[in-house]
């Protein structure tokens, strides 16, 4: 199977069965995605998929072998971080560390849907639809943190995003 | 996981052919199979790979209507902005499922066909006549807290997951299919589940190896309001124990129209003719919405642990009610 991976190409022979986590952690080396719970519930292994977010251990490798894979490695790295991965550092938005490439590779693909206007469960107007804490947890929903660093990790992202603290709390019609 | 082996397909047409043997299945999102993959709750022998189909368009019918591709994701159809303006309720069920990265791979068809989240199903240590016929229901005398109140039989007491099926009941969406003879069909969503009878693991009217390849949705209803109320143990990133899909249109203060469907109550995306029989004529009134509640609930049978869905599911509906019919 031929594979893209953070702008590199890569050959790799592996079993039919191996999912997009397991060919980057176990082929690959790249063991910056992590394996949670391996059914899609905790956001831990979350990559970008040609851009979009997505869940590895809920696919096949074979299934992804025309496509632009970036994992947490391909974001940045200690010399050069990623704006979001910086945030991480200076707003402590873990306390393990276990869930965070998910985290931060997940709040790369949420900031990009919220850019392309795409509106949330949590969205009053569908058709307009800013950022504010309450959509960031909503749209971050699918990514646990057992250690609930999720007041930090709003914050990171919330900076990332350019949000002014107007902009991050406003007053919401609260519903009947 | 059992290995298998895989086949990608271009068209429809050759994703028919390569679905050639039983225990042939397509894979789209792959994140209800797989999982049930890994469990060994499911054993294909043979994936076939639609995830590269040409079927992921959203497109206008001069009716009105919106043809949907079965592999469009489920994010891009909650975001289309026809659907939110046209079909909100749809949009809305969309964005109450699941969490942004699985809704990114998600696919319109592969959510009509999820299956269960019944915990015995999941458990290959106990019985259960969906997963394997003829060996028994765990859930009867078990833990059901999760499970239907309506629809069950005495072999099974499952519920079907899907919030998009829900909102996709009260738009009467029509199923579009490709046949393995090259025959397309299209089944009307109410006639598309099955409901268990004594055979729970057949849960749709789909032939073996037949191909979704579109959803209709018809031309909206004018002047409707749309709700998509959904109740769960947490605030997001959980399935429904209750969910209430609603289109209904007031004129000279009565109801004129409404299309009411429930998720989490039966083995199938719920609707039920009597419930709407109730409102339409009416003033909206909390007497006019409790007849309503209490048609849907006439032959409702709770099994222990769920009784609650019962009371719960009929202040879900009178509250929807009341907004769908607000001034
Ligand atoms: C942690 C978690 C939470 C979730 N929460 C929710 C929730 O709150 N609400 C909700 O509604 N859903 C929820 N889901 C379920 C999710 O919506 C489904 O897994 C998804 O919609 C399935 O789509 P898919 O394309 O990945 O299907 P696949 O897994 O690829 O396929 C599912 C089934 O459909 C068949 N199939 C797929 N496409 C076709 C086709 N075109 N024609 C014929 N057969 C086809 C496959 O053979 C397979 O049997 C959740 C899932 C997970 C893992
Ligand atoms: S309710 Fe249905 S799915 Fe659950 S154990 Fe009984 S037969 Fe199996």
């Amino acid at each position: 199977m031929h594979f893209t991976i953070n702008g590199q190409h890569h050959e790799v022979e592996a079993d039919i069965r191996t999912s997009l986590l397991d060919l980057a952690r176990e082929h690959l080396g790249l063991t910056g995605s992590k394996k949670g719970c391996d059914h899609g519930q905790c956001g831990a292994c979350t990559m970008l998929v040609n851009g979009r977010r997505i869940n590895s251990c809920l696919t096949l490798a074979v299934m992804h072998q025309d496509d632009e894979i970036v994992t947490i490695e391909g974001l940045g790295q200690p010399d050069k971080l990623h704006p979001l991965q910086a945030a991480f550092v200076s707003h402590d938005g873990y306390q393990c560390g276990y869930c965070t490439p998910g985290q931060i590779c997940s709040a790369v693909g949420m900031l990009d849907e919220a850019k392309k206007g795409w509106p949330s469960h949590v969205s009053a107007d569908l058709t307009d639809a800013p950022l504010d804490d309450h959509e960031i947890s909503e749209r971050m929903s699918g990514n646990i943190c057992r250690c609930a660093a999720y007041p930090n990790i709003v914050d990171a992202i919330a900076e990332v995003a350019g949000l002014s603290d107007e902009q991050r709390q406003p007053e919401r019609e609260v519903a009947a | 996981m059992r290995s298998f082996t895989y086949a990608r397909a271009d068209t429809a047409e050759q994703a028919v052919r390569d679905n050639d043997a039983d225990g042939c299945v397509f894979i789209a999102g792959g994140t209800n199979l797989l999982d049930l993959m890994k469990l060994q709750v499911e054993t294909p022998e043979k994936l076939v790979d639609i995830s590269r189909l040409p079927l992921a368009e959203i497109e206008e019918r001069e009716d009105g209507g919106l043809t949907i591709g079965a592999l469009v994701p489920n994010s891009d159809l909650a975001a289309d902005r026809r659907v939110i303006e046209k079909y909100e309720v749809l949009s809305r069920a969309l964005l109450a499922g699941a969490s942004g990265q699985l809704r990114n791979k998600a696919s319109t068809g592969g959510n009509l066909l999820q299956r269960t989240r019944c915990y015995y199903f999941y458990d290959l240590a106990s019985p259960c006549n969906k997963r394997e016929p003829g060996t028994g229901c765990s859930a009867m005398g078990g833990f059901n807290r999760v499970l239907a109140v309506l629809g069950t039989s005495e072999h099974c007491i499952a519920t079907h997951p899907s919030d998009m099926a829900v909102a996709m009941r009260a738009l009467d969406a029509t199923v579009v299919t490709l046949k393995k003879d090259g025959d397309k069909r299209r089944i009307s969503i109410h006639d598309f589940y099955r409901l268990p009878g004594d055979t729970p693991h057949i849960e749709t009217v789909l032939e073996p190896g037949e191909l979704i390849t579109h959803v209709e949705l018809p031309a909206p209803v004018e002047g409707a309001r749309h709700v998509y109320r959904k109740v769960r143990d947490r605030a997001s990133y959980a399935f429904a124990l209750v969910s209430v899909a609603g289109v209904v249109t007031v004129e000279d203060g009565r109801i004129a129209h409404a299309a009411l469907a429930f998720g989490g109550l039966g083995p199938m995306p719920w609707r039920d003719d009597a419930v709407e029989a109730a409102l339409v004529g009416q003033a909206p009134s909390d007497a006019a919405f409790g007849a309503a509640a209490d048609a849907l609930f006439r032959d409702a049978q709770g099994y222990g642990h769920n009784d609650f869905k019962i009371p719960l599911a009929r202040r879900t509906l009178i509250a929807t009610l009341r907004e769908l019919t607000a001034e």
